[in-house]
């Protein structure tokens, strides 16, 4: 019964931590994803979309082969394909990406729908995790720390997409792309070029937080898996000022809030539980808000973002 | 140059986004019609040797969820599957993932006027008020079963019945498994809203528990909607940290709870259908449906000519243990002989009706007593069905 024993109060900062990780590893991959793509000018609404066929890619190929980490790649890479649908699609002439975006999720879910039938029954292998809790005795501690290694990939890949658009050649094309498409044509890029490896790249990190949704937290496939965390990355992207580091904490920062409903719920917090459940979106509002100016730009959006350019 | 730069892009936009609105409303009418044809088509090929027979019929089914969820629209997808394979002059029009807003109105009256559906079962609590009763009063001659709803003498249009299974005696009996199950003497409910029949199934699974430990306790939480993976994993997390040992749910899919409590070791009581294989060491036992049962009786007095609006079908359609409507899974391999006796002995003085789940004096977790003293409520007393508190002993409150 002592170690067993109930955890009271430090169960909410717990469930919150634990949920930093758990639930916050899916906005990362989409959000460092959406970054990528905006920051080359074009914007992708439909990860929302990738994120379900992600989802559902890495569950069933996973159910299928036997190897989670096949899964992942799979999730990717059909991540990809629907990049490669929005990244044409929304370069053609007087083509608009948000209403491209808009028409791929409903595309994007579509197609998780109707692959992902078969897969809502059966129970497909499960990414391993890394447990660093083991030296607490705790099972609730031990529970909450075990991390999985897309969340560490994720936490990687932040720093390194910072450093990619600060100081490397191609991570330069694509913010010339993005700030000013005029200067990367006299450059002699191919703005098309860049940004539909940017949208393809975007997508398949999307992708693979799909893959995180599915084989690891929750760890299954139904229909309502994403429940709108592929939008609600978008609006974190515009909250982290298209700063991967900052994409980074806002994911850890939305992953707590919906654990936070819950954790206050078991602890005996009766009151307001709608509140704490609505938290992430709350959360999404006060951000719109403080962020928006009809009066200037954001710092840090660039430039061409959106435009027809 | 930058006012004259928003008011060129601006009409342009404004095109553009009425194309857009149109694709998508296009986008979306067409993917409900891919939903509907297969399953229509399986139908005419199932009620083509009827022809033999009288006239087939149109039976409808509306599904808030996927079909295939591990839960209640599975066990009312089952349900309608079994029925029209048990009557080759039943065509079965089916829609999924139809949500508790207007669409449902328009799913109905497609079902009616294209499909020529003369029964429609809108399976999904929140379809009744105020969709059905709206589709109910537009089409006098076509008759809605809702599962749940409440239905008023009077009040509620003749041509609406409504149908629901006591499926809290089948908690009861999970809850007296879990009792004599846990050894930490907590048990955990997830919730998805606090209405009558989620709170039913809390209590019933309470006073269950209770009835063989009076001491025990179980913590609800809600997630506030029918599928919220996410949420009702961190739920099942946080409970397992408070030291809760056994947890059941009351939300659509229960899949993510049995399978989340399985990882953490701890114990499991299934719903809506039969959730062993997601937790072959810690599922205990469960509460399922039995839906064929009941549509299938349904569907033979539709075809006989019976109607709700002439009585031949009574309105109010219910039913527990006994009458098929439920039933509780099988064992699972962590429950004790003392746990088994003690549920099988529960059954079957449910069976006989010797047993009241809800007796006079029951107080409210706040102390209220809810049933006077002296008046036993017997599971189809109508004052059940509006339910609205959790009885002593449930940690938690409806208030929002």
């Amino acid at each position: 019964m002592a170690t067993e024993a109930a955890l009271g109060w430090w169960g909410v900062p717990l469930a919150i931590a634990a949920g930093t990780m758990r639930g916050g590893t899916p906005f990362l991959f989409v959000s460092l994803g959406e970054c990528l793509t905006e920051k080359s000018g074009k914007i992708n609404l439909g990860l929302e979309g990738t994120l379900l066929t992600g989802a559902m890619a890495a569950y069933g190929t996973s159910y299928l082969t036997g190897s989670p980490w096949i899964g992942v790649l799979a999730a990717g890479l059909a991540g990809a394909a629907l990049g490669v649908i929005h990244g044409w699609l929304s370069q053609q002439f007087r083509v608009n990406d948000v209403a491209v975006g808009i028409a791929m999720i409903i595309f994007g879910s579509g197609v998780a729908f109707f692959f992902g039938k078969p897969f809502i029954q059966p129970k497909a292998a499960q990414l391993p995790t890394i447990d660093l809790g083991a030296w607490s005795g705790i099972p609730a501690v031990e529970a909450a720390l075990q991390i999985s290694p897309l969340f560490l990939l994720g936490v990687l890949i932040a720093p390194i997409m910072h450093w990619f658009f600060k100081s490397t050649r191609w991570g330069l094309f694509i913010r010339a792309v993005g700030d000013s498409p005029d200067a990367a044509k006299a450059m002699g890029m191919s703005i098309f070029k860049v940004r539909l490896l940017s949208v393809v790249a975007g997508s398949f990190l999307a992708g693979i937080g799909g893959a995180s949704l599915s084989l690891y937290y929750p760890g299954l496939w139904t229909e309502r898996i994403s429940s709108g965390q592929g939008l609600m990355a978008v609006a974190l992207v515009i909250f982290a000022r298209w700063n991967p580091i900052q994409c980074l904490w806002a994911s850890l920062l939305f992953g707590g809030a919906q654990a936070l409903g819950p954790a206050l719920q078991s602890v005996g917090i009766k009151e307001g539980y709608y509140l704490f459940n609505a938290a992430p979106y709350i959360l999404t509002l006060v951000i719109m808000i403080f962020t928006c100016s009809p009066k200037r730009s954001l710092t840090g959006a660039p430039g061409a973002l959106g435009t027809d350019t | 140059m930058s006012q004259k730069r928003v008011v060129r892009l601006s009409r342009r936009q404004i095109l553009r986004g009425l194309l857009a609105t149109g694709a998508f409303g296009i986008a979306s009418k067409y993917g409900i019609g891919c939903a509907s044809t297969p399953s229509t088509s399986d139908a005419s090929t199932g009620a083509s040797p009827a022809a033999a027979g009288g006239n087939p019929i149109t039976i409808g089914f509306i599904y808030v969820g996927p079909k295939d969820d591990y839960g209640y629209n599975q066990a009312h997808a089952a349900g309608a599957a079994g029925m029209a394979k048990k009557f080759s002059w039943v065509k079965l029009v089916e829609e999924a993932n139809v949500p508790e807003t207007a669409a449902v109105a328009e799913s109905m009256r497609s079902m009616i006027d294209i499909d020529g559906a003369v029964a429609l079962f809108p399976t999904s609590f929140g379809y009744f008020d105020p969709h059905v009763l709206k589709m109910a009063a537009e089409y006098p001659d076509v008759q809605f079963f809702h599962a749940g709803g409440l239905y008023q003498e009077g009040k509620t249009p003749k041509n609406v019945g409504s149908y629901f299974g006591y499926i809290d005696e089948a908690q009861y009996i999970a809850g007296i498994v879990a009792a004599l199950t846990s050894k930490s003497g907590k048990l955990g409910f997830v919730g998805a809203k606090p209405i009558p029949q989620v709170l039913r199934n809390i209590n019933a699974f309470t006073l269950g528990a209770r009835s063989v430990k009076p001491a025990i306790t179980t913590q609800v939480v809600f997630t506030g909607n029918w599928a919220e993976p996410i949420k009702e994993a961190e739920a099942t997390n946080s409970m397992a940290d408070q030291g809760i040992d056994v947890v059941t749910c009351h939300v659509d899919s229960p899949k993510v709870v049995i399978e989340t409590a399985e990882k953490r070791g701890i114990f499991s009581s299934g719903y809506h259908a039969d959730q062993i294989a997601l937790a072959p060491k810690g599922y205990l036992t469960g509460a399922e449906w039995d839906w064929t049962n009941i549509y299938s009786k349904l569907a033979e007095e539709i075809y006989a000519g019976k109607k709700l609006m002439d009585g031949g079908i009574p309105h109010i359609l219910r039913g527990g243990l006994k009458d098929g409507f439920c039933k509780i899974s099988p064992y699972g391999p962590a429950v004790g002989a003392e746990a088994k006796k003690a549920a099988d002995e529960a059954q079957a003085k449910l069976m006989d009706g010797s047993l009241t789940i809800y007796p006079g004096g029951l107080k409210d977790n706040t102390g209220k007593v809810v049933i006077p003293a002296g008046t036993t409520l017997k599971q189809d007393d109508p004052t059940l069905e509006s339910m609205n508190y959790l009885v002593d002993g449930v940690l938690g409150s409806i208030g929002s």
